[in-house]
């Protein structure tokens, strides 16, 4: 064993006599998963310690067998080792991987304790799936089918348990569906840092509920709804909204910071219903925010602007870009794509200087950074900007005063809120594009509206300089043309002959030729997961961020800053 | 000759003479134990134990000297002795007495054990429901500390260590010894998984922990005073030294009885008195009341196939496990003729859905199920199909839980339905109110 160990650092475990190969240490939930198979599971989650306690993971454990008196191993009669299998079940999600370990996962007595469990599970149940918001995405659902008898041999009173009570501003519990699974009061402890969960009473009786005086409130709570395995756990915004079969989910990334969580966003018909965080190791593990949850609502702003909003076109905009003096501010929650395209028109007309408007806060550590602005590093690698934004505009202030400035593009910020001032918007020509009103707009000569992060494709570059991408979930707003397109077209009305850059397979095409650090990439090949590209050009900049869930601030930047 | 009781542990206890204060206990020879012991390399104690065959009294029966070979001694943390001393499973009470009678004996025994194992600081868990108990091993504790037999430098050896009485807050799983670590702690007492929580190497704070149940720990003082080959020589191999039952229910004299091991019949009859006038036995719960019942007609086979009565069943662990059961915590409870073993089922198993600790799925949920139907069964609800329900599903629970609480459902529903098959069918038979299940009832719609 451990000279093949020697070999790749590997080791051999067989699962259903099939064998697989895997890092010593190996989950076995896990390592079965990672060969298409599956141990059904409750209380086991990836990203929490074990607790052990649903027992759905049981399954049969071998180990080569020893003599006892000589030490020896113990051969069957073809001269293969002797497995000796315990004579109980072993918990799969408490168990690691070890040299030679045999594991049954479907055998007679696997599929027993499976169908006990899930009987013992079902029998103080109340059986409320018609009602409940979990049906179709729910673990006891699924392994009732898969594993259960399909029959109940239970004639006594159930255990009647609180419904409908109120865990928090975004959650709601209903105890009677609660399989007692603790994932929730170890995330809370053990991720969130709020130890504010617990069981009270016992055996049968034990009911999930806040500690006196306390509330689940952090803002990750509603990550607890997610990784209830079954409907105990609702939440507030989302309950009774929609079924969660009719829903679409498409993947995108949350723009609440820089950290670029990835997330699943869930649709039905145009209209979105929630958003669900979704698994990368590297970035967000399986976790979320609650505040980045609702950032969709923006799609239903009601200043939004719509098509009726728009004053002016293209061809005007063309005349405003034939000025000597032009500004150009873009926003750091805009696409890689987009930001290239607004940067080669700034770099086709006479820009006297290109902005971004930095938004900073105070970051939790975990998955909220001190940027509050998703694609910042976007902007610097398409060389919009050199150094990093302020979220003052003063020079552009100035600028404006001493005559130098024109017209005035804006695109995705209030430049008011940017220290601009009105009389100092009165002075320019200001053309604006972006998703919703404000006084910039109304300052404007030409308003184009544009689309949210929901309505279209692209890329972020988060903190870690990994580029990631989001898929368009719902159609953009009847009217409204994709932020690519405008561009594509400005452009071309700028410079005739340059060609149709209004989709994102175009723009990387350029992208990966004309920008060293996007080599390679393209957009239909990158990875839902994203890719790591190489930022160390850029690690002078004394970056905002602080320390996150999988970042750390880089040495230089630590020391800038003291 | 008739067989009657070997008192070591509880020589002094019961007597006149005798009172729990350190003045008593050193009179009759107290704490010379541990002078000795302090003489004595660490090491060398272990061995002792581990040859004088001591097993532990809480339950599992497992070697004390193996126990302490296990603890992790590289680990570079403190190791911890706990006292158990949660005594709650039905039909135990010998704990209680050694302590209650005889406090300075334990503490004298965890000094020893203390002092074998490197410990500096050790606990008595005592169970809530025991406050005298507890003041009583307080006050025993200062009084030893004011002799120097507990604290700092202890008798001029140098070596230290302090024992602090820890009560708990009521509940039987406290008993389990990870639960009861995780009590210690502060928390629910939901019992550890092991691996990894193994006490020897994972225990209390996450240091090395060795926990012992009352009536072993005090047993340490008499290997040390006697000496392996003395000791030895009490019970017989793989039995050594005497166990203090507890006995209850249909027979004339209850009580608490320490003996050698001897013949069930000699226990019943000559030790306890027999049954009640006029009654018959009809078997016993051996060794708490999550066992496995003995049967008093029955004829038991042991592992070389050689078959023996209820009355030939020795008394002692082995002599139990080859009858089929357990010694457990030696709470020996009797029943006779007059039992209804469906009404003593139903009575066992509510103990344990009310004391199931409710973390993991079999036990949580069988325990209350079982408790419910063996209710019904007994208030003329009793259904057919219910005795084999019951057997099937208490077979889902032991084995796969968590702690071995598992089964104490398990054991106690299949043993009694095994051997007393006929009076739960007679009693799903004489069913008058016709309880139907829903399916049946359905049906019938
Ligand atoms: C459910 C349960 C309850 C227990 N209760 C007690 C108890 O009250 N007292 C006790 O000494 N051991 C009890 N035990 C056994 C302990 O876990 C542990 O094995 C024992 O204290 C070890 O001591 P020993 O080796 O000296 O017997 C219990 C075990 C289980 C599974
Ligand atoms: S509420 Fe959900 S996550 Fe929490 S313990 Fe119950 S089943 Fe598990
Ligand atoms: S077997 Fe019972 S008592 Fe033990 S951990 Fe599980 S639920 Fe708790
Ligand atoms: S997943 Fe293993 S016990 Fe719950």
């Amino acid at each position: 064993m451990s000279e093949d160990q020697k070999d790749d650092g590997l080791i051999s475990v067989f699962v259903d006599d099939k064998e697989v190969r895997c890092k010593p240490g190996t989950n076995l939930v896990d390592l079965v998963a990672s060969v298409g198979e599956e141990i059904p599971h409750y209380c086991y989650h990836p990203k929490l310690s074990v607790s052990g306690n649903c027992r759905m993971c049981l399954i049969e454990l071998g180990m080569p067998g020893r003599d006892r008196n000589t030490g020896e191993p113990m051969l069957n009669e073809d001269g293969t080792p002797k497995i000796m299998f315990f004579p109980n079940p072993a918990i799969a999600c408490g168990t690691k991987a070890g040299p030679g370990m045999h594991i049954r996962t479907k055998s007679e007595m696997v599929k027993r304790c499976r169908e006990g469990v899930m009987e013992f599970l079902l029998i103080n149940h109340p059986l409320d799936c018609p009602i409940c918001d979990q049906a179709g995405e729910c673990k006891l659902q699924e392994f009732s089918t898969d594993y259960g008898k399909g029959y109940s041999r239970f004639v006594e009173q159930k255990v009647v348990k609180p419904k409908r009570t109120v865990l928090g501003p975004r959650v709601m519990l209903d105890d009677e569906r609660c399989v007692l699974c603790s994932r929730c009061i170890r995330f809370s402890k053990e991720v969130a840092n709020d130890d504010v969960l617990g069981f009270v009473d016992r055996g049968s009786y034990s009911t999930l509920t806040c500690y006196p005086g306390k509330q689940l409130e952090n803002n990750y709570s509603l990550n607890t709804v997610d990784i209830c395995p079954v409907g105990a756990l609702t939440s507030r915004d989302f309950r009774f909204k929609m079924r969660v079969w009719f829903l679409k989910e498409t993947p995108s990334i949350c723009t609440e910071s820089s950290v670029g969580v990835n997330t699943l966003v869930s649709s039905r018909e145009g209209k979105i219903y929630r958003i669900t965080p979704r698994r990368n190791d590297e970035v967000n593990d399986t976790w979320m925010s609650d505040s980045g949850r609702v950032i969709y609502k923006e799609v239903e702003d009601e200043n939004r602007l719509s098509s009726d909003s728009s004053s002016g076109d293209l061809a005007q905009i063309h005349k405003y870009l034939e000025s000597e003096k032009i500004a150009y501010v873009g926003s750091g929650s805009s696409s890689v794509e987009e930001l290239y395209l607004y940067n080669r028109l700034s770099r086709t007309t006479r820009s006297v200087a290109n902005y971004l408007v930095a938004h900073t806060q105070e970051g939790d550590e975990l998955l909220i950074s001190n940027d509050a602005n998703p694609n910042t590093r976007g902007a610097l690698s398409v060389g919009l900007i050199e150094s990093l934004p302020e979220d003052q505009l003063s020079d552009l202030g100035s600028k404006i005063d001493a005559g130098d400035v024109d017209t005035l593009v804006a695109y995705n910020e209030d430049l008011t809120a940017a220290g601009i001032t009105a009389e100092q918007l009165a002075k320019v020509d200001v053309i604006y594009f972006g998703t919703n009103s404000n006084a910039t707009s109304e300052a404007a000569a030409v308003v184009i509206p544009t689309l949210t992060v929901f309505e279209k494709d692209g890329t972020f570059i988060n903190q870690q300089f990994r580029l990631q991408k989001f898929l368009q979930a719902i159609p953009g707003l009847s009217g409204v043309a994709d932020d690519l397109e405008t561009f594509s077209q400005l452009l071309n009305h700028v410079e005739p002959d340059t060609g149709d850059l209004s989709s994102v397979q175009a723009v990387w095409a350029e992208l990966s030729s004309e920008i060293s650090l996007f080599e390679g990439q393209s957009f239909a090949a990158l990875s839902p997961e994203g890719v790591a590209l190489d930022g160390s050009t850029f690690k002078h900049l004394p970056f905002c961020e602080g320390k996150t869930l999988h970042y750390e601030p880089a040495a230089e930047t630590v020391e800038a800053e003291a | 000759m008739a067989a009657v009781e070997r008192k070591i542990l509880l020589k002094h206890a019961d007597e006149d003479y005798y009172s729990p204060s350190i003045d008593s206990y050193l009179e009759q020879g107290g704490y010379e134990g541990l002078k000795k012991a302090l003489a004595e390399k660490p090491e060398d104690l272990r061995e002792a134990v581990k040859d004088s065959g001591l097993r532990g009294r809480g339950g599992a029966g497992f070697s004390c000297g193996i126990k302490w070979s296990l603890v992790d001694r590289k680990s570079g943390k403190p190791i911890y002795l706990i006292c158990n001393c949660d005594e709650s499973e039905p039909g135990t009470f010998k704990d209680r007495q050694l302590v209650h009678k005889d406090p300075h004996q334990l503490i004298e025994g965890m000094m020893i054990s203390a002092f074998a194992n490197d410990v500096a600081l050790a606990f008595i868990y005592i169970r809530e429901e025991m406050p005298l108990g507890a003041k009583i091993l307080e006050k025993a504790i200062e009084e030893a500390r004011a002799k120097n037999l507990v604290g700092e430098n202890i008798l001029g050896s140098g070596y230290s260590c302090d024992i602090v009485v820890h009560r708990g807050a009521g509940a039987y799983i406290c008993g389990e010894e990870t639960g009861l670590i995780e009590s210690m702690e502060g928390k629910r007492p939901y019992p550890r998984i092991k691996p990894p929580f193994f006490p020897a190497v994972l225990g209390l704070y996450q240091c090395p922990t060795i926990v012992n149940n009352v009536e072993t720990l005090c047993n340490v003082v008499h290997v040390v005073n006697m000496g392996v080959e003395e000791y030895t020589k009490i019970g017989r191999h793989g039995n050594t030294g005497t166990r203090i039952w507890c006995v209850s229910g249909m027979v004339k004299n209850p009580g608490y009885y320490e003996i050698e091991p001897m013949t069930m019949k000699e226990f019943l009859y000559d030790v306890c008195g027999g049954p009640l006038p006029g009654r018959k036995f009809k078997g016993c719960i051996p060794g708490g009341g999550s066992m496995k019942i003995l049967g008093a007609e029955e004829t038991y086979t042991d592992r070389e196939g050689k078959s023996f009565s209820f009355d030939e069943i020795i008394v002692d662990y082995d002599g139990i496990a080859a009858a089929g059961s357990m010694s457990g915590s030696s709470g020996m409870m009797i029943l006779d003729d007059s039992t209804d073993i469906v009404e003593a089922l139903a009575n066992i198993t509510a103990f344990y859905a009310h004391e199931s600790c409710g973390q993991c799925t079999p036990c949580r949920e069988g325990s209350l199920w079982t408790k419910k139907i063996t209710a019904r069964m007994c208030t003329g609800g009793a259904r057919p199909q219910d005795v084999d329900l019951l057997y099937d599903m208490a077979g889902n629970i032991g084995g796969r839980t968590v702690c071995p609480m598992g089964y104490s459902t398990t054991w106690p529903v299949q043993s009694y339905i095994e051997k007393f098959r006929d009076e739960f069918d007679s009693k799903a038979q004489a069913n008058e109110c016709g309880m139907k299940s829903f399916d049946e009832r359905l049906i019938e719609k």
